[in-house]
């Protein structure tokens, strides 16, 4: 049933074909406590040129489908079921499967760093403490590309760091990452992640360690250097201010799954799922009448161990339907018609049996 | 560096006059001097010192003066080479424990060779396969090489390789060799005797390694960075090779780096198992014999060259850390 | 712009279920540390049988069965005795008597079994007599031997030859008055555990290995404990005043302690312990041993709450503390070192057995503890000869417990020194 949802998906976004299509993602972590459903059927599309928010709190596994994408699940975590296609430029080939390639395997290897990268949310700890800047940026460039010599890499190096704003960068690159400011330690991140040309940039909470004036020029950093090289950006944030700003399209995730995904203008004027409501309701805005209690949502997420049947959000939710939401686990489907239709996986828009399936775990 | 240097060094020679302190006070602790010995060791043989003999011995030795003078003429003639003399061996003490001495260094230095070249892969692997039967298997007998004391698995190394092998492991050399002047035979032939004791001796050392690489690894492995090193698309083994470990290595080393006082202390009792021909169980003999000079000699010049070793190795150290070597740039 | 999500739904604590998440919020640190450390399942086998040894020592001479001084030199080297548990299908422990003889070729003594003698091995028999606990007298202990079932034709008589028959193999003449002694019949043999009962054998002088052995506990474990009390107040006070002054003060004593690791310690512990006078009492001896060992012992101590002093000195209730009046020695004692206590804990179980080791080491050298003090250190002391051992091999018996005893001790504090951060992840 899943499989029919696929489809569905495919016709988010607009224009051409997307650049990679996440389908039923399911990434687990066997811990002795337990499984962990970290990410639980994730579907998402990501087109060249655009930007494809995801938001939620903290643990509803965004950054582990970060890591899936690029195969870098840690320990005990493994991708238990689902396909990552990542899609050539038009005319170069097929579109292969990430999920079937062995995750340190020649092939995975090109692909990180080469066609995506990556950008952390702790620049300071993204670094290694003992080496150069300059050095992990050359040591990537040469990797990717074995006829750069040492020093047309370093050019390049250097020249990564100019483009992404850093003064004095034939200076800047020999030095450590802790004799950085952290403004300065994010762009050389930048750098580095671009510094061959991925076609996919996988930013993972890039601003939440900076001061608002430093997010604010990162964020102008990461836009410029889209609008310049046409690449597709991944930005997981908890911050609906950056998502606002940033993105093309949003999906907003709730304990590893996908539950609304729509174009970023759609989502903020009309959300779907209880939960997007709630969340957005949860801003604080100048509009509201003074001395009103801010609106938060009912109750904590769950411990990850100990998941709610049915659709995760119904423990939560102010409108779950007794005796449909707490047994089953709604799909993501498509709302109205048109070319790019929101999605969202909530019984009240597409109510039970009507392609909803049985609670399985 | 230059400031870290000087501070090494500084301590090290405040250490040196530490142990030469503590060295008098091993030489003067026991009832009596050097010339009531000396009175017993006459009336042994049958001649008789009167009480001015005695009293004259005491001052052309100075050992009428107070103790710090004594200690201060003592250190005097130490760093001369003068160590005084042996009653038990009736000979200069300096001549008893020559060749010993350096046996002594030569085993506690193939220990510590030992202990890195062991310690520093086993520790790595252990800690990328960790909660692997490899894992279980090395943290095992690390805890062995930990508890149990170097002179108990000697014992046991040489029953077992008595009994089942009819072997003595024991010795540093054959008995062609043993009393042969240096040679390079001689030399292949201690080589060869080696490799035991220098294991009995590097165990403790070698497990604490391990357990320090493996606790340290296993804290930098889960670190941003080595996820960003692999997102860049580096060979795993690489990326830990060149990032994690290179960063482990500093509390390793600065842990390693005060395991020679703990093997050349494991020597001394070592060596009198395994009958080597250091100056462990001449100072044994020493000690039981109250032939303080000769013993006091012997503590002070291993106090002094572990002290040397000791620097010497953190002197590496500083080498190979860039934190350090930046400081002060 | 910068809009983030509610603070109220952050992720929940890593426990299972609102029920532990209450619990966890609540329980004191002890609780918490006592869960954690359960967990750690060697550490609790550690612990267990760290517990049970202790229990030795307060009970050694009832789980001794033989006097442990009681020497009988022709009983020298009595290997460890088979012991047979039934007897016609019924559980009945017994073990035959041994008779000793000199071989003559060899001179080592070889003993057979009479199987005409059979000795019935007693649950809380009777031995030599002793104060449990220091306050019932009593000669009761767990093992005893019954007395002898002869076989027709057995006697208890000794063997009147063996010294004869050697002499005249031997091709000596012994004076006449010897063998005439020798042959005279001699009252018959008593059996007692000392003669009789061999669980692991005997050492030169024909002392029971298996009873000195478990007096030996009471030295060896017990010398760790006072040498780590005394470490233990070393090293509180002087890890306490260099992390919580810092400074001139912290580096003075960083320096004294840096030195004091630098030297190797056991040539310096051997000087020191060669200069106690021989004449000196068991219990002497055993003081100033223990002071050699805890003299170096205390610095590592003083390392581990140095470094926890340190971090907990920026702590904002020091500096309340201080701001009502606290005094110095106020805020050290009664604030600071409480909470570090676990940690405290911790470093004292894994130094013990590192003491146990020093004292074991001492004695194996001859300048520890001395005869007729009992130590397994003592007792191995006999085990230093490669030719002694190849023959005797049950002489290396009291290494066993040494390794066990250490062992045990670190893995109950790897799993104590795990436990004492229980807000730690």
């Amino acid at each position: 049933m899943t499989r029919m949802v696929a489809e569905d998906v495919a016709r988010t976004g607009s224009g051409p074909a997307p650049l990679l299509t996440v389908r039923d993602l399911c990434t687990w972590y066997f811990s002795n406590e337990g499984v962990v459903h970290a990410v639980d059927g994730v579907n998402f599309d990501v087109h060249a040129g655009r930007t494809l928010g995801i938001v939620g709190e903290s643990g509803c596994g965004k950054s582990v489908t970060a890591r899936s994408i690029l195969r870098i699940v840690e320990k005990p975590g493994r991708i238990v079921r689902g396909s990552i296609h990542l899609h050539p430029p038009a005319g170069q080939g097929e579109p292969r499967d990430l999920v079937q390639l062995r995750e340190d395997g020649p092939e995975m290897r090109a692909i990180q760093g080469g066609d995506i990268a990556l950008v952390f949310q702790e620049p300071m700890t993204s670094f290694s403490p003992v080496h150069t800047v300059g050095n992990q940026i050359i040591e990537t460039i040469r990797l990717h590309d074995r006829s750069m010599t040492k020093a047309l890499a370093r050019d390049r190096a250097i020249e990564m760091l100019q483009m992404v704003g850093i003064p004095r960068a034939e200076r800047r690159v020999d030095e450590f990452a802790y004799q950085l400011s952290g403004g300065l330690r994010q762009r050389a991140m930048i750098a580095l992640a671009l510094a061959c040309n991925p076609r996919l940039l996988i930013a993972d909470e890039p601003t939440t360690a900076l001061d608002v004036t430093t997010q604010a020029q990162i964020l102008e950093l990461l836009k410029r250097l889209q609008a310049e090289r046409g690449m597709a950006i991944m930005l997981i944030t908890h911050n609906l201010g950056v998502i606002a700003e940033m993105a093309d399209d949003v999906a907003v995730m709730y304990l590893g799954r996908v539950v609304e995904h729509a174009p970023v203008r759609e989502l903020f004027r009309s959300p779907q799922h209880p939960y997007t409501r709630a969340l957005l309701r949860s801003i604080p805005s100048l509009h509201v009448p003074p001395r009103q209690a801010l609106a938060t949502i009912e109750g904590t997420v769950p411990h990850p161990l100990n998941r709610p049947s049915g659709c995760p959000f119904h423990p939560r939710c102010e409108v779950a339907i007794a005796g449909t939401c707490e047994s089953h686990v709604p799909d993501l489907l498509p709302i109205g018609t048109g070319p790019a239709p929101a999605l969202v996986s909530c019984f009240l828009h597409h109510p039970f049996g009507d392609g909803a399936r049985q609670e399985t775990n | 560096m230059m400031a870290f240097l000087i501070r090494r060094i500084v301590l090290a020679l405040i250490t040196t006059l530490a142990v030469s302190m503590l060295s008098f006070l091993i030489i003067q602790l026991p009832p009596g001097d050097y010339i009531t010995s000396y009175i017993a060791a006459q009336s042994a043989s049958g001649s008789v010192v009167s009480e001015e003999e005695a009293q004259n011995l005491r001052k052309l030795y100075g050992l009428d003066q107070p103790h710090y003078v004594q200690y201060f003429r003592w250190l005097g003639q130490v760093v001369q080479g003068n160590f005084g003399q042996s009653m038990e061996w009736r000979r200069p003490v300096g001549e008893v424990i020559g060749d010993r001495l350096g046996l002594t260094m030569i085993v506690s230095l193939a220990a510590l060779v030992f202990t890195w070249l062991l310690a520093l892969p086993i520790g790595i692997y252990s800690a990328v396969r960790q909660y692997s039967i490899g894992d279980y298997i090395v943290t095992f007998i690390g805890f062995i090489g930990l508890a149990v004391p170097g002179f108990m698995i000697a014992l046991l190394i040489l029953y077992f390789g008595f009994k089942y092998f009819n072997l003595n492991v024991g010795g540093l050399f054959s008995l062609e060799y043993a009393q042969a002047p240096w040679s390079l035979g001689k030399a292949w032939d201690l080589a060869k005797h080696l490799p035991i004791p220098a294991l009995i001796l590097g165990l403790s050392g070698m497990a604490q390694g391990i357990r320090i690489m493996r606790a340290n690894l296993l804290d930098e492995l889960r670190k941003p960075y080595v996820m960003t090193a692999r997102a860049r698309g580096l060979h795993p083994a690489w990326v830990v090779l060149k990032y994690p470990v290179r960063v482990a290595l500093n509390p390793f080393a600065s842990t390693i780096g005060y395991t020679l006082p703990y093997i050349v202390s494991g020597s001394i009792i070592v060596s009198l198992v395994l009958s080597l021909p250091t100056v462990g169980p001449v100072l044994l003999k020493a000690l039981v014999a109250q032939d303080m000079f000769l013993a006091g000699t012997i503590v002070l010049l291993l106090g002094c060259l572990t002290v040397v070793g000791t620097l010497l190795s953190d002197i590496i150290l500083v080498l190979i850390d860039p934190r350090i070597r930046l400081e002060g740039k | 712009m910068a809009v983030t999500a509610p603070a109220g739904v952050t992720l929940a604590p890593q426990a299972k279920g609102a029920d532990t998440e209450e619990r966890l919020s609540v329980a004191t640190q002890w609780q918490l540390m006592w869960w954690r450390f359960r967990k750690h399942h060697l550490a609790m086998v550690g612990g267990v049988v760290v517990i049970a040894f202790y229990l030795i020592v307060i009970f050694a001479d009832f789980l001794a069965y033989a006097e442990p001084d009681a020497s009988d030199a022709n009983r020298g080297y009595t290997p460890p005795q088979v012991i047979n548990w039934t007897l016609d299908g019924k559980f009945a422990p017994h073990v035959y008597y041994l008779r000793g003889e000199r071989d003559a070729k060899t001179l080592k003594r070889v003993y057979t079994e009479d199987t005409k003698i059979r000795i019935p091995i007693e649950f809380f028999g009777r031995g030599y007599k002793y104060r449990l606990l220091g306050l019932f007298e009593t000669d009761r202990h767990l093992l005893g031997v019954g007395e002898p079932i002869l076989a027709p034709g057995a006697s208890l008589a000794p063997v009147q030859s063996s010294g004869a028959t050697l002499a005249a193999q031997l091709g000596l003449k012994l004076p006449v008055t010897t063998t005439a002694a020798a042959v005279a019949p001699a009252a018959p043999i008593k059996i007692t555990p000392e003669n009789s009962l061999f669980l692991i054998g005997t050492d030169q002088q024909g002392r029971d290995m298996w009873s000195r052995t478990i007096i030996a506990t009471r030295i060896s474990l017990t010398i760790g404990l006072v040498g780590v009390a005394l470490s233990l107040v070393l090293g509180v006070v002087f890890g306490s005043i260099s992390g919580f002054y810092g400074g001139m003060i912290d580096t003075v004593i960083q320096r004294v302690i840096e030195i004091l690791r630098s030297i190797p310690t056991i040539p310096l512990w051997m000087g020191l312990a060669a200069s106690i006078p021989r004449e000196w009492s068991v219990e002497q001896v055993y003081f100033v041993i223990t002071l050699i060992i805890s003299l170096i012992g205390w610095t590592e101590l003083a390392r581990v709450v140095r470094g926890r002093f340190l971090s907990l000195r920026e702590e904002d209730f020091v500096t309340a503390a201080d701001l009502i009046g606290c005094s110095r020695a106020r805020i050290i004692f009664v604030h600071m070192v409480p909470l570090i206590l676990s940690h405290i804990i911790a470093a004292t179980s894994l130094a013990l057995p590192a003491m146990i080791v020093s004292e074991t080491s001492l004695s194996f050298l001859g300048l520890g503890m001395r005869p007729p003090a009992i130590s397994w250190g003592v007792l191995l002391q006999q085990a230093q000869n490669v030719q002694t051992v190849a023959l005797s091999p049950w002489l290396l018996y009291p290494a066993v417990p040494v390794i066990i005893v250490i062992l045990a001790f670190n893995f109950l504090g790897d799993g104590l020194r795990d436990a004492a951060d229980p807000y730690g992840v």
